[in-house]
């Protein structure tokens, strides 16, 4: 099967350096990681919210969670690209009053800031529910032994409730950033050139379609690959003075490569 | 003399479930207090409210001489904000009957945590006493422990140096040994007795260890269905009761 040659195995080689798709996957690593970095701290900041006693704090972060889930990321990304055609700038200042400065989102809205915020944005919908899961299962006891201490309700969240909610935050953030990783080639309709975009503008020129597919693939599996292995310590951090240890590197991999989540742990 | 703690008609309500009907009682500085009744009575409700883990819906609740968790204006009690109940629970030290060990901290970063964090205390003082008090619970081998691998009674001892490290001028025992097998309640109460005999603190215990309650108890509270039945000496209530409800509940324990 993989000796057909119609796969062109020599160019999918000759295709695995191009410094045009090895800039493509620098793009998709920047963009994964930007928008994860914004997603996992709007997480916590909603999914706290969500919890808080004040229900117009925490029915603000709901609409968002509603709102931001609802739409397809596709259109948000969409919407980001053209907001400035929306509005061409934003000024900041006092309503009918003094013009402090202004911004030109036109110009300051590159496919690169509306790929940004659009995944970032997004995420941090679905990363406040994970978040939220991992902070309701640590045991309230937890909390009241924080609060007789006299402990402050951020304190206790930051100090104890968080790290042990780590536990159960960190596997699914896992799939959520290896999902993120392959959802930013959504970023190829608004001509950003992401590892997927470069591969379709390669074999858009030279029709080898099956083997810059391959290549981009190639690359796609690699990255994924390395953040097994991150998950792997970060886990392994956070399982401190619990019974039980995560799965060794190995058969964490071959956990998550056949991907059945109840047998993740 | 000011009361260490003074509970004048204390109400709690969780829903349309009285738990507490009217609770009237004070604890004088280096007193023992051991509060029984069967489960249900509000016993463990009452303690809670003394550091304001439960609010109360009537009646006053001081902690030398301060009204915990309020602020009296008129008539009217306003709930203080978090910050203001958080400095006055330092002053009250609590166990848990299931201990609440800080699962992710080692026994040592379990006592350090809250001096550190909330007192401000310097680490290497923080790190010498809280040593000092694992030493006093006979724990001193187990600083670097995680408390998944220490026994219930081991845990119960931590979660009481972790409560002395904030030197608290009250500690309030939530049924401390009622989770514990039967052969490690001993050493728990032997700490217990300890802190009330050697450094003369003042406790309120929610117990069903009658032994303990005569031997270390300075007044003996029975409570049933979120009312105060009897109180007095512990030779008193505990062994020649008046109140019949009483004499029905020791009956059975005993």
């Amino acid at each position: 099967m993989a000796t057909n040659p119609n796969y062109g195995w020599s160019t999918v080689r000759q295709y695995l350096t191009d410094p045009r798709i090895l800039h493509g996957l620098q793009l998709t690593l920047e963009l994964t990681a930007a928008a994860m970095v914004i997603g996992v701290v709007l997480g916590i900041v909603l999914a706290v919210m969500r919890l808080s006693p004040n229900p117009l704090v925490s029915g603000a972060a709901w609409i968002y969670i509603w709102f931001f889930r609802g739409t397809p990321v596709l259109v948000q990304i969409l919407f980001w690209n053209y907001i400035g055609a929306l509005y061409p700038h934003i000024s900041i200042g006092i309503p009918l009053g003094p013009q402090f400065a202004q911004v030109n989102i036109q110009a300051w809205i590159t496919p690169f800031i509306a790929g940004t915020l659009a995944l970032g944005l997004n995420e941090g919908a679905y990363m406040a529910e994970i978040v939220r899961a991992g902070i309701i299962s640590v045991d309230e006891g937890q909390t009241e032994a924080a609060h007789a201490l006299g402990m402050s309700r951020l304190l206790t969240l930051r100090r104890i409730i968080l790290p042990q909610a780590m536990r159960v935050i960190i596997p699914p953030t896992g799939n959520e950033t290896i999902s993120m990783l392959k959802t930013s080639s959504l970023v190829a309709f608004i001509a950003l050139g992401d590892l997927l975009y470069s591969a379709q503008i390669i074999y858009a020129a030279n029709y080898r379609t099956i083997q810059l597919l391959i290549v981009a693939s190639i690359w796609y599996l690699i990255c994924t690959s390395v953040l097994y292995l991150g998950q792997y310590y970060i886990e392994r951090r956070y399982a401190r003075g619990t019974r039980t240890q995560p799965p060794s590197a190995l058969a964490g991999w071959m956990m998550n490569v056949t991907d059945i989540p109840f047998l993740r742990r | 003399m000011t009361a260490m703690v003074k509970a004048e008609g204390v109400h709690k309500r969780f829903g349309r479930l009285e738990v507490l009907k009217g609770i009237s009682l004070e604890i004088q500085p280096t007193e023992v207090m051991c509060i029984l009744g069967p489960s249900g009575s509000g016993k463990t409700t009452f303690i809670r409210c003394i550091n304001h883990l439960e609010q109360i819906n009537a009646g006053r609740l001081w902690v030398d001489g301060e009204l915990v968790g309020y602020r009296q204006v008129g008539d009217t009690l306003h709930e203080l904000p978090d910050r203001e109940v958080a400095r006055k629970r330092t002053e009250i030290g609590m166990v848990f009957q299931r201990f609440n060990l800080f699962g992710h901290m080692t026994a040592l970063e379990n006592v350090v945590e809250a001096p550190i964090r909330v007192k401000r205390t310097p680490k290497d003082i923080a790190v010498r006493s809280a040593k000092e008090l694992l030493r006093r619970v006979g724990l001193e081998e187990k600083c670097d422990e995680y408390p998944s691998r220490l026994s219930g009674g081991q845990q119960q001892r931590v979660a009481i140096a972790r409560a002395l490290a904030m030197n608290p001028k009250l500690m309030l025992f939530d049924e401390p040994t009622s989770a514990l097998d039967p052969e490690l309640v001993g050493e728990v109460l032997e700490v217990m007795r300890g802190l009330a005999v050697d450094i003369g603190m003042t406790m309120v215990v929610v117990t069903h260890e009658i032994g303990f309650a005569r031997e270390v108890g300075d007044v003996a509270v029975f409570m049933d269905d979120g009312v105060v039945v009897e109180t007095g000496k512990p030779q008193e209530v505990l062994v020649n009761p008046r109140e019949a409800r009483t004499k029905e509940f020791l009956s059975k324990v005993l």
